[in-house]
């Protein structure tokens, strides 16, 4: 056997252990994605369904209301949301929504509305344990994430060999998640894109996809390795510019077609009790939505907990309020735009559409109102990926950073294994490499939720006893700098 | 003793606007506070590495305001003799320093009339312009 034979077999083995699924009714429920939901559930409960009393501080919060004069020129609430929010909007809020309502229906979307609710929960308690345990480092900087968390939190409650097992074991699959997911397949689909709207099948990148690969990686090697920090800006810029002419875009195709809309929303509610020719009923719709929120908001993985703990502020809590505001704005708000899109133009009822693929279902939604918002699309498609790589890469040099004693040699072998799978992304979709990073930022839920769950009494205690200050008004907000 | 407040930056314009204050200072026995603002806003938008080092990176660019910019303007003052203090702040320049001048029971504020900003200042208008617009206290701007 050659080593790419057993790379194979290994990958497939994993895929096979973390997709496992139970067979319900006629179709499967993945058990990595019930396990998801149900910690989403279980916090919302145990937290006292913080996704209905907490949205005003949260914005509160954002809006810098409780935000010490000192805090000028630091970290602000606002920017670590938006940082952690472009590492999660991308790919997941364009095609897997159109591939939920083509395999589950407009019924799907009611599920996906549901699970990206809980998952508000779940991000609230791994973000506020992010900032919790992060470490200061001498110079200031600082580090932090589930890795953490598990390692020191389980260490002060008498679990040290479990803390330092899950953390390592959180590391190993981020690192894993950040090469694949995280990067060559964003590469890979932002290639297809390009490609696409250069002529197809004639266009002058057909053969050589790895041109584009290489500018990819040319491009996101100056940010990560060179430093060149006017590249992350102008992304980092033009992303929420992106999602907020998308956005725009939905609501252009709903009010063309407002007096569809009621109808619509009759069929995503409909269709969610009692969908019509779906594989699975009701089951079957429940199970493609909550698999499509998870993938897209991420809550759960833990992955977001490293970007939010670079907040400036002295209660962790305060994180964990603004962090539950991000799979509200990935999952319930541009999600569900998606698919109110998708739905009211009816393209997810064409009979090609589930060989469209997910991109093209909803490029075709746009294009019966817009037809010049394809390319704008692709081109949303292009940035989204980008930011998001520029976030794994992040996510993957802290983990390996965690590993290797924040070792700078390894930090940077890792950043150039990175960039090579960037280039390998674009030519070719290595089908067992993805399954393998799949299934490593599914398996990174394993280690992350245990430890939640294993902390569930400190997390609990810290968000009331934080949100009970608020109320009684011992935590005040604060006026201008005056 | 009264104070004033002059809003410094990397021009020439600034440093005739301290020579102006300090000049008057001597003569009316005033206390002058210079204060720099690094223009900054918590609504942007940065990558995960940009906010690691964000607390570093505050801490270098007071360090290098204070060194470059205003360490020559106290000079300016201790050589005239004239009770100063220096500060930097992060934030939108006119909006801080009419914040310094309430938190410093400052009567006047100083300023150039152009600053360093560029070509962000002949799109956005000046600092100068907008202190005149927006202060509750007397403005001088010095050409």
């Amino acid at each position: 056997m050659n080593p790419v034979e057993i790379f194979t077999d290994v990958s497939t083995w994993i895929s096979d252990k973390v997709f496992y699924a139970v067979p319900v009714f006629d179709t499967k429920m993945p058990l990595i994605v019930l396990w998801l939901v149900l910690a989403g559930a279980f916090f919302t409960v145990w937290l006292g369904f913080m996704q209905v009393r907490g949205p005003k501080l949260s914005i509160d919060l954002v809006r810098g209301k409780y935000s010490s004069p000192d805090d000028e020129g630091e970290v602000s609430h606002f920017q670590a949301l938006a940082t952690a929010v472009s590492g999660t909007v991308g790919l997941g809020n364009i095609a897997g929504v159109a591939v939920a309502i083509s395999l589950g229906g407009p019924g799907a979307t009611l599920w996906m509305i549901v699970a990206g609710l809980l998952g508000m929960a779940t991000k609230m308690a791994e973000c506020m344990m992010g900032v919790k345990y992060r470490r200061e480092h001498p110079d200031g900087s600082v580090s932090g994430g589930p890795m953490y968390y598990l390692r020191d939190g389980l260490a002060e409650r008498g679990m040290r060999p479990l803390g330092q097992v899950l953390a390592a074991f959180f590391a190993l699959c981020m690192i894993g998640g950040a090469v694949g997911g995280g990067n060559m397949f964003q590469s890979n689909q932002a290639t297809a894109q390009i490609i696409d709207v250069t002529g197809g099948e004639s266009s002058f990148l057909a053969d050589v996809p790895w041109v584009v690969g290489l500018v990819f990686a040319a491009l996101a090697g100056a940010v990560i390795l060179g430093g060149i920090k006017s590249i992350a800006r102008v992304t980092e810029k033009v992303v929420p510019f992106m999602a907020v002419l998308y956005l725009a875009a939905c609501l252009v195709v709903l009010v063309w077609n407002v007096t569809s809309v009621p109808a619509a929303v009759g069929e995503i509610i409909g269709g969610a009790f009692r969908p019509e020719g779906i594989a699975g009923g009701v089951v079957g719709a429940l199970i493609v939505g909550f698999q499509r929120a998870a993938f897209s908001n991420e809550a759960g993985l833990g992955s977001a907990s490293v970007a939010h703990s670079a907040v400036k502020t002295r209660e962790p809590a305060t994180e964990g309020f603004v962090a539950m505001l991000e799979p509200f704005i990935d999952t319930v708000v541009i999600c569900t735009m998606t698919a109110l899109t998708i739905i009211i133009t009816g393209t997810w009822d064409d009979g090609d559409a589930s060989k469209l693929g997910g991109v093209g279902l909803t490029s075709r939604s746009f294009e019966t109102v817009l037809p010049w918002f394809p390319l704008v699309l692709a081109l949303a498609v292009v940035l989204f990926a980008f930011s998001t790589m520029i976030s794994w890469s992040y996510y993957g040099m802290k983990a390996t950073g965690f590993l290797f004693g924040d070792n700078p040699v390894a930090e940077n072998a890792f950043k150039v294994l990175f960039l090579c799978f960037t280039v390998i992304g674009s030519a070719a979709a290595l089908e067992p490499v993805i399954e393998f990073s799949d299934s490593a930022i599914f398996l990174m839920s394993v280690p992350n939720l245990v430890g939640l769950y294993l902390m569930a009494g400190p997390v609990r205690a810290v968000i009331h006893g934080y949100f009970r200050r608020v109320r009684s008004g011992e935590v005040a907000q604060v006026g201008s700098r005056a | 003793m009264e104070t004033v407040v002059v809003g410094v930056d990397n021009s020439d314009a600034s440093t005739r606007a301290v020579e102006f204050a300090v000049e008057r200072a001597q003569h009316n026995d005033w206390r002058v506070v210079l204060v720099h603002v690094i223009p900054w806003t918590p609504y942007s938008f940065q990558t995960p590495s940009e906010n690691e080092h964000r607390h570093r990176e505050k801490a270098r660019e007071v360090a290098a305001a204070t060194e470059q910019i205003l360490a020559p303007m106290a000079d300016i003052a201790e050589r005239a003799g004239v009770s100063h203090e220096e500060l930097v702040h992060h934030g939108k320049p006119s909006e801080t320093i009419t914040d310094v001048a309430a938190e410093t029971g400052a009567v006047h504020i100083i300023v150039g009339r152009t600053g360093d900003g560029g070509l962000r200042e002949a799109v956005f208008g000046s600092v100068a312009s907008r202190l005149v617009q927006h202060a509750h206290l007397p403005v001088t701007v010095v050409p």
